[in-house]
């Protein structure tokens, strides 16, 4: 059976136009299966965002196909792309982007209330999502007031509440110390592992490399490796990842 | 409930200083609009007063008669004519026009002249507070309003005065009977009034015509416009609509009126764009966000007008409160703002439409959107 939830084939993009003209993406071929948390590194301007924006569908492929759960991107609209995004992926920022006037609970409710999901049982998910965070004290406090590693785990709980099928991570321990990174990586690990979403991680940081069950490395927007993650994390300790 | 809502209010209110410059150009032109239109009712109020307050079923008047201050005159043999059409009960004969008043300091004052048959109580005046209607019959006396003490020179009833010569004495005192010209309004009985306005004996301003209770009224109508078709045979309303349209848009006031309205709406509407926009454009991250999570447009549209609506309500309650205090203090000015339940229901609605219609460039901004923004960075 074939398990994988996102499949890109001969993915190409090209970016600018003129002699500004860049070859982003240069074929290619991609999938993300359930349960699996995989890493997709490379250098500045190696085509990771790029390819992250079209599995996303926010961004259109010039050549090849994307298919997320099933539906491809090719034929969809702009609203028809943000319907894929609402029913299939959630999505963890380098920035959180969280909303400033609205609590963590509210900001948790929101993936939800897009979704056409309200009421008690909307706010009820909201807390839950952030007790599996760890944040359930801090329901009922605005973004301001917490740490870069609690805003991205009301991030994180907002990506998971509505249950999509695939997580897309851009840099989530970037601007976060090694100890968040841990917290975070772990949270993102085991929504890949014990919640069976399929979990792709943009990364520089070699940190989090013992997180990963795959990594793929990307150059000059070619897919220029493959391999099985260092450690699996059930079976390694988490604090031994970060220095 | 919809986090929409929630999301509107934040926005709204998270920036107190834009919401404030908000509200004031709201107010300011809903509270503009307000008195405009307040003004206009008022005004279209005044000018039919006397007809309001005449007990007629027709009026008959010289051909061409704008309104009831018109100084045409008809000529009176026509009221047998009238009143020999089956199912007309009496047709009295009204004199109105311009004439001077002297006080005793020699001074002299432009005065409106209403004179009726006061046996006929077609046109009497009314909010009598002081002294006696009945007394007009004598000659040489008048009602005069209180409000006009003042211009009129005098300060009490007993006071005396000469108009065109002739001297009269105020028998009795009305309250409220204003005149949209500020020429004060003085009732007298029909012989003086000719005498005091110079009407020749077999001429009048206008025929009161009252039918029987049992007229069939469309056909005494058509019946008395046979009569006399040469002259003008109008209904209350007929006359009224007439005076209105004369006084509000033959003169220009009306006009006036509304483009100080049209500029109220233009300036609240710009306003209050302006600022949604630049809302918008700060908050455009959020939206965004929003739209990176797979809001669909409709939803993140939704939190714009929200956001309009909130201003428009808040605006319209304050704007409100200012309008009706303005009523207040004009209640008893020469041309006091009206403010009626259909005008505040139409200004509720033109502040929401205009609150909304200033979302628009917001939307067409969000619209813009790239959700791949939120990876920007």
């Amino acid at each position: 059976m074939n398990d994988s939830i996102v499949e890109a084939k001969g993915i190409k993009k090209t970016l600018g136009r003129g002699a500004g003209q860049v070859q982003a993406l240069r074929g290619v071929d991609l999938s993300l299966k359930r349960g699996e948390l995989t890493l997709l590194m490379g250098p500045s301007g190696s085509g990771k965002t790029t390819l992250l924006l079209i599995l996303g569908c926010m961004l259109a492929p010039s050549a090849g196909t994307a298919t997320i759960a099933g539906t491809s991107t090719s034929a969809a609209d702009k609203e028809g792309l943000a319907k894929i995004r609402r029913d299939h992926i959630g999505f963890v920022f380098q920035t959180y982007h969280l909303f400033p006037t609205l609590t963590a609970a509210q900001n948790v409710q929101l993936a939800l209330d897009i979704r056409g999901e309200r009421g008690r049982r909307a706010a009820k998910k909201a807390r839950e999502a952030l007790t599996m965070v760890g944040l359930e004290q801090k329901a009922n406090t605005l973004p301001g007031e917490l740490s870069g590693g609690e805003q991205q785990r009301v991030a994180i709980a907002r990506a998971f509440v509505a249950n999509p099928s695939v997580i897309l991570a851009d840099e989530p321990t970037a601007a976060l110390d090694s100890d968040n990174g841990r917290t975070i990586m772990g949270i993102l690990a085991d929504a890949a592992h014990e919640r069976d979403r399929a979990v792709l991680v943009v990364t520089h940081d070699p940190r989090i490399l013992p997180f990963a069950d795959r990594i793929i490395e990307i150059e000059d927007g070619r897919l220029v490796g493959e391999r099985r993650g260092g450690a699996e994390h059930a079976r390694m300790p988490k604090a031994a990842a970060f220095p | 409930m919809s986090l929409v809502l929630t999301l509107a209010s934040r926005n709204l209110f998270h920036d107190r200083l834009r919401f404030v410059a908000t509200l004031v150009g709201i107010v300011f032109s809903v509270v503009l609009v307000m008195i405009q239109m307040g003004l206009f009712l008022g005004f279209g109020r005044m000018v039919t007063t006397m007809i309001d307050h005449a007990s007629a079923d027709l009026w008959v008047l010289p051909k061409g008669a704008k309104c009831f201050e018109d100084p045409s005159l008809l000529d009176t043999k026509l009221r047998d004519k009238v009143a020999s059409v089956d199912g007309v009960a009496s047709v009295v004969p009204l004199v109105i026009g311009f004439s001077d008043w002297r006080l005793e300091s020699g001074e002299v004052t432009p005065v409106f002249i209403v004179g009726a048959d006061l046996r006929d109580r077609t046109l009497q005046p009314w909010n009598v507070v002081e002294g006696d209607v009945r007394a007009l019959s004598q000659t040489g006396t008048v009602i005069v309003e209180r409000s006009y003490f003042d211009r009129l020179g005098i300060s009490s009833i007993g006071a005396t005065a000469e108009i065109r010569g002739r001297r009269v004495k105020v028998v009795a005192l009305t309250d409220g009977i204003r005149s949209f010209t500020t020429t004060p309004y003085i009732f007298v009985d029909l012989k003086n009034a000719r005498n005091y306005t110079g009407t020749f004996p077999e001429r009048a301003s206008s025929l009161i015509v009252r039918f029987k209770p049992d007229a069939d009224r469309a056909s005494v109508l058509q019946a008395v416009k046979a009569k006399v078709d040469d002259l003008e045979v109008l209904t209350p309303a007929e006359f009224r609509s007439r005076s209105r349209s004369f006084w509000l848009f033959g003169t220009g006031a009306g006009a006036a009126l509304f483009a100080g309205a049209i500029l109220g709406i233009i300036v609240g509407t710009v306003i209050v764009a302006q600022t949604l926009y630049s809302s918008t454009k700060d908050h455009l991250s959020e939206f965004a966000t929003l739209r990176a999570m797979g809001s669909s447009n409709a939803y993140i549209y939704s939190v714009i007008i929200y956001q309009a609506l909130l201003n428009a309500v808040i605006g319209f309650i304050i704007a409100a409160a200012i309008g009706f205090g303005v009523v207040e203090i004009t209640a008893k000015s020469a041309l006091p703002i009206v403010i009626t339940p259909w005008l505040v229901a139409g200004l509720f609605a033109l502040t929401v439409i205009m609150c909304v219609a200033s979302a628009v460039g917001a939307i067409v901004r969000v619209v813009r959107i790239d959700p791949a923004t939120v990876f920007m960075r």
